[in-house]
């Protein structure tokens, strides 16, 4: 299984992703420059990525929490996400993001 | 600054998170006082800022406490040795007065308080909280004196036209605050749900009703001005149309992140923004110089709340020894020890 993520300086890369993992967790191992400082809990929207408009539909719809801490993330649209909400399964193959912008 | 202004004290502990307030209850057994400094306007670290609501199932005893009753717990626990608190303030500098033997260290916060002491604790944790600054293009040029990412004096912002942005608390508590003496105050959020207290949300939509203040649905993308003076951000609303909304104040309030700050320029090694730390003592490379909690690192440290209870134990016997070097320290459990139970101020 594979994840697709565009970091912020535009390079694709395919990470291979495990099963039960947060999409956070698998950018983090990778090396990827995801801060994810409160490691998963919700808390912090320093994990914000944009789906790809063809997976968009596929994912669970956020929760309200989620949403609400979309609110401390910048340049947030339509399709953005936490990636420590997304868990991975088989069905989530291929699943393309691109970083957002961090806060300093 | 006069001698009358310096604080004369054993201890004093960078940061009140879990482990910093631990840690004058170890002290505090041994007869030394602590000074807590935190630049958050609460104790509790992490545990009260990042998740206080949710549950923490590792602490001993505690088969399942959230992160704000732990740090309730903590403060429960210490009143019998009365820290003294200083919030809302950073240590920014931390100076060498002294010896090896005896070492003595000059500390000051942002807020002009100065302490002179024979040792330190870092519990500094992730690093200092602090405001998160938005990746505008160009925003830099304006900090200072059109942006602002905290209000210290709000006297600074009378007959001002502010932008105010953000939807949690400190966004609807500043607005509500500076309404009166801005000249006109908009918020603006990305939708039209706020985190913040429903009653402040309440008084800010009445605000709006009469006319008093406006609310905006966008987000800023950029930012218009001359030198350091902003004339108008450049906002885009969830459909992609951009506005402008004129100011000359621009308030961003997108939460706390944790950042290493002053520590590093305190002279201390560092490993990967981490203190390395002994693990007899916890002491750093600086005699006198302890670091405990999720800032220190050694050879199979685990970033657990547990760690830094063990670790401000082990600390507080080494600074026994600085504070009272001419004392023998005997150990004695809580349960049995009449006279730790009299400090406890239960026997
Ligand atoms: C979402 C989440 C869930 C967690 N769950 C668990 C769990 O289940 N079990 C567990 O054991 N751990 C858990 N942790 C980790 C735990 O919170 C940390 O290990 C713990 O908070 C570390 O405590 P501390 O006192 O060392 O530092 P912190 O809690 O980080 O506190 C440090 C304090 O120091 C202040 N500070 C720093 N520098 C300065 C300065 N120069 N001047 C003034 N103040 C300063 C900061 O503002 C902060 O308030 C979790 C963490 C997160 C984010
Ligand atoms: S890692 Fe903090 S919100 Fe996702």
């Amino acid at each position: 299984m594979h994840v697709r993520v565009t970091d912020r300086e535009g390079e694709q890369r395919e990470l291979e992703a495990l099963e039960g993992w947060r999409l956070m967790e698998i950018i983090r191992d990778w090396g990827l420059p995801i801060k994810a400082e409160c490691g998963g809990a919700c808390a912090c929207a320093t994990c914000h990525v944009y789906v790809a408009a063809d997976w968009v539909d596929k994912l669970h719809p956020p929760r309200e929490e989620e949403l609400e801490r979309l609110d401390e993330a910048f340049d947030v649209r339509p399709n953005s996400r936490l990636a420590c909400q997304i868990l991975f399964s088989p069905e989530l193959d291929g699943l393309t993001v691109v970083l957002a912008p961090e806060l300093d | 600054m006069t001698n009358d202004n310096i604080i004369t004290t054993d201890v004093v502990i960078v940061g009140a998170g879990p482990c910093g307030l631990f840690a004058v209850f170890e002290l505090g057994l041994l007869d030394i006082k602590a000074h807590l400094v935190d630049i958050l306007p609460k104790v509790g670290g992490q545990c009260a800022e990042l998740y206080p609501e949710k549950p923490i199932y590792d602490i001993p005893g505690f088969p399942i406490v959230t992160g704000q009753g732990l740090v309730d717990n903590l403060v429960e626990q210490i009143r019998p040795f009365g820290p003294t608190f200083h919030l809302n303030q950073m240590i920014e500098a931390l100076e060498p007065i002294g010896t090896a033997d005896a070492p003595r260290f000059r500390v000051t916060t942002d807020a002009g308080t100065v302490f002179e002491t024979k040792t330190v604790i870092v519990a500094a944790g992730g690093g200092s909280f602090q405001p998160k600054k938005p990746p505008i293009p160009g925003i830099e040029a304006y900090e200072g004196n059109s942006v602002f990412y905290a209000v210290r004096k709000m006297e600074a912002f009378r007959g001002r036209d502010i932008l105010i942005v953000g939807g949690g608390d400190s966004a609807l508590d500043w607005t509500l605050n500076l309404q009166p003496i801005a000249r006109r105050v908009t918020l603006m959020h990305r939708r039209d749900d706020f985190r913040a207290a429903p009653h402040s949300v309440e008084q800010m939509r009445a605000l709006v009703a009469s006319g008093q203040m406006d609310m905006k649905l966008g987000q800023v993308t950029g930012l218009k001005g001359e030198g350091t003076a902003l004339q108008a951000a450049i906002c885009r609303d969830s459909d992609g149309q951009t506005f402008e909304i004129a100011c000359n104040t621009l308030l961003p309030f997108f939460g706390l992140t944790m950042k290493l700050g002053p520590i590093a320029d305190w002279g201390l090694n560092l490993n990967e923004n981490l203190i390395p730390a002994d693990t007899e003592k916890f002491e750093t490379s600086t005699p006198g110089i302890f670091a405990i909690g999720d800032i220190n690192t050694y050879p199979g440290k685990l970033k657990l709340i547990l760690s830094g209870f063990h670790e401000a134990a082990l600390a507080a016997q080494k600074v026994h020894r600085y504070v009272y070097p001419d004392k023998r320290l005997t150990f004695q459990y809580t349960t049995s020890s009449t006279s730790l139970q009299k400090k406890l101020g239960v026997a």
